[in-house]
């Protein structure tokens, strides 16, 4: 019986295949494919994909190969000198994590997005993009060379253009698409110059041969970390590139679930702790990792905290807690890193898509001061978006925000503890602007009548990540409440043995209250200010509020400091020097010609001269002394 | 009396640079045609000159070559000549051909 099951290494080729396979069908359909196919298609292999997924993680778990890990080199793509680039996948158990959140969760948002997107004339460009951006995803998490997990990385950078810009007969949604695109790509060319630097100093890009212990340190790995965390902050929108996240809202519910929440922006997340030796020997860009993702979790949480868009909210929300990750893996958490980025996929979508549920049900009104009450009328979508937004709080003990956030905090205090207390400000924050878009959007009087019913299609998924989005902390929990380490257990063999913690002496319970109470207590503080009687049914309206608003102001002073200049020099190139040149020749070959051209006047006497004229020249080149 | 090569040569030149400048200035293809004829035969009494300078039967057979020569294009140019007629044109202006019409 086990004989006639495929080997092991089958299996990750044939889930990449899956979407794939799916996109290309969806692609080549030019739309003419019925509607209802497009979305069995799309959904059914995405489905097969995660079903093959879970087989997979099952063999791999109950039989684990001796080293944990599984190589597939599916081919050599070039070699060159003693460059050896190969199209090959590594199975271990981080990828195998990430496998599972971006088939499990992606096909849950593809079931969603079944319901969502009826009776868009273009569903199945819709769905092609969003299966080519599952495989791409995949390549990404499954790849044992660099080379290759940059093709994954394009790859989803491409299609989140795609579906960023998804509606794009509006000019402002093809903006956002260009943005998103153009400020990641700022990211991708660091990446890519790191990547090239890596290449040059190790002849390869094989992850295993680059993490090597022994690498010498020094400013090359040093500057290659660097690089490295500039595709990351990009791809995953922390301070200073951020400035995409929001506007990519103008993209569907569903590729704002899908992407910007769930799985496209935790690939900088990934390729950080995938490549976590490299960034060991780089202790000051650790420290600049864990900066910069405290600021940015600060900033956005602000920001998310003055929103008045639903979905703008959530988008803020997604850079504060990518803001975490980063804290994390500043701080050499890698396992707590990927504990919230799972959690964060589960609760993000589940809220990106409870949202969404309700902005069709109130004819597309995305403005939270506009909605009001709807608690009452939709009682299902109520819950899936408390308990989303009660996992993003970190409710303690029952959600699963709270066990990931825990691991994040532990590690901020051991590593330094202004840190910590900015976290736990972040902790704070981060249940204050989720309940006051609870608050408001489902408590207190009716101000937009909603209309229609939530389809199952949408309903199941809404179900399925709230029950996730609570329990999903389980697997993981701090020793002071219960010593079960599943996934700090199952990555080890990758990320190292996990940390050990603050130990008995009390101080390890002292901090997991501390983490308990801010998310209480921003609770409690959203209560007092925006509970339905507190009279607040218009956006605050300050000068602070106005900044946050406006994302700190970091859109205006890009606009000022680059684009303007850029559009300046455009507009001073706008005759195209350059063109110049390859002009002149063609000027100058024209007027040869007329000049040359007017001797063929079709009179006999003159060619006849001419023939004459040529014939006594040549005759005096020819007898010339 | 017996002409030097030389001077036969001479001759040749004189006429063959008449029969250009005939080429030339002359608009009427009639005299055209027999400029160009001036100019073959003076080509042709190169030949015999050359041929009489190395005692060679070579220029002779050159000769009556371009004499062959001459006469089919006398032949060629001449029913060109009639064709254009026959078609209507009025005049034999050589500088009209460059319309290509009738």
């Amino acid at each position: 019986m086990l004989a006639l099951l495929p080997p092991l290494a089958f299996l990750p080729p044939l889930i990449v295949l899956c979407p794939l396979a799916a996109a290309t069908i969806l692609l080549l359909s030019a739309g003419r494919m019925p509607a209802p196919a497009t979305r069995v298609l799309a959904a059914g292999a995405v489905g097969l994909a995660a079903v093959l997924t879970l087989w997979l993680a099952v063999r791999f778990l109950s039989a684990p190969p001796p080293t944990h890990r599984l190589d597939v080199v599916l081919w050599h793509w070039l070699r060159v000198g003693g460059f050896d680039a190969r199209i090959a996948f590594t199975l271990d158990p981080l990828s195998l994590v990430m496998m599972l959140v971006v088939t499990g969760v992606g096909f849950l948002i593809h079931l969603y997005a079944c319901g969502y997107m009826r009776g868009d004339p273009d569903v199945a460009r819709f769905f092609a993009c969003m299966t080519l951006f599952v495989a791409a995803m995949l390549v990404l998490v499954l790849s044992s060379d660099l080379l290759c997990l940059y093709v994954g990385w394009e790859g989803v950078g491409l299609c989140s253009y795609l579906l960023i810009g998804f509606w794009y007969a509006e000019a402002a949604n093809g903006a956002a698409a260009r943005k998103a695109f153009i400020v990641t790509r700022i990211g991708d060319a660091a990446l890519l110059c790191g990547l090239l630097l890596l290449a040059t100093r190790a002849g390869g890009l094989d992850i295993t041969m680059l993490l090597q212990p022994g690498q010498p340190g020094g400013p090359v790995a040093e500057a290659a970390a660097a690089l490295l965390l500039g595709g990351a902050l990009a791809k995953s929108a922390q301070v200073p590139f951020q400035i995409w996240l929001p506007d990519a809202m103008a993209g569907p519910t569903p590729v704002s679930a899908l992407i910007h929440a769930a799985t496209m922006v935790t690939a900088g997340v990934y390729l950080i702790a995938r490549l976590h030796p490299l960034f060991l020997a780089a202790p000051t860009i650790m420290a600049a990792t864990a900066v910069l993702g405290l600021v940015t979790l600060l900033l956005a949480a602000g920001s998310a905290l003055a929103q008045t868009d639903i979905k703008r909210i959530l988008a803020f929300s997604t850079i504060s807690q990518l803001g975490y990750m980063f804290l994390a893996l500043g701080t050499g958490a890698w396992g707590a890193a990927i504990f919230h980025l799972v959690t964060h996929a589960l609760f993000k979508a589940l809220l990106f898509m409870a949202a969404g549920a309700v902005i069709l049900r109130v004819h597309h009104q995305q403005d939270i001061f506009h909605m009001g009450g709807l608690g009452r009328a939709m009682p299902g979508v109520f819950a899936a978006f408390a308990a989303g937004a009660a996992a993003l709080a970190g409710l303690p003990l029952v959600t699963a925000g709270f066990y990931s956030k825990e691991a994040i905090l532990q590690q901020a205090w051991h590593a330094s503890p202004l840190l910590w207390a900015g976290a736990l400000l972040g902790a704070f924050l981060t249940a204050l602007y989720i309940s006051r878009c609870v608050f408001i959007v489902f408590l207190g009087p009716v101000r937009t009548a909603p209309t229609g019913r939530t389809e199952a299609s949408m309903a199941i998924p809404l179900a399925g990540l709230s029950v996730l989005a609570i329990t999903g902390g389980l697997i993981e929990m701090p020793d002071a409440i219960a010593p079960v380490h599943l996934l700090f257990r199952l990555l080890a063999p990758v990320l190292g043995p996990p940390p050990a913690e603050g130990g008995a002496e009390g101080g390890a319970g002292l901090l997991l209250l501390t983490g308990a109470l801010a998310p209480l207590a921003g609770i409690a503080m959203a209560w007092v200010l925006w509970r339905p009687r507190a009279g607040t049914a218009a956006p605050a309206a300050g000068e602070l509020a106005r900044a946050a608003r406006a994302g700190w102001g970091f859109d205006a002073a890009y606009g000022l400091l680059l684009v303007r200049p850029f559009l300046a020099l455009g507009w001073l190139n706008r005759r195209d020097l350059f063109d110049r040149v390859p002009d002149l020749l063609a000027a100058a070959t024209r007027w040869g010609a007329a000049v040359l051209g007017r001797m063929q006047d079709g009179r006999v006497r003159r060619y006849a001269g001419w023939i004459a004229a040529g014939t006594v020249a040549a005759l005096c080149l020819a007898v010339r002394p | 009396m017996t002409a030097a090569p030389a001077q036969a040569l001479l001759l040749a030149s004189m006429l063959f640079a008449l029969g250009l400048l005939g080429v030339l200035v002359r608009r009427n293809l009639l005299f055209m045609l027999m400029s160009i004829e001036i100019m073959l035969n003076a080509a042709a009494l190169a030949f015999v000159a050359a041929g009489m300078r190395w005692h060679a039967a070579d220029g002779q057979v050159m000769f009556l070559m371009i004499l062959a020569l001459a006469a089919a294009e006398a032949a060629v140019g001449l029913a060109i000549l009639l064709r254009l007629h026959a078609a209507g044109r009025p005049t034999l202006d050589a500088d009209t051909g460059n319309r290509l019409k009738g």
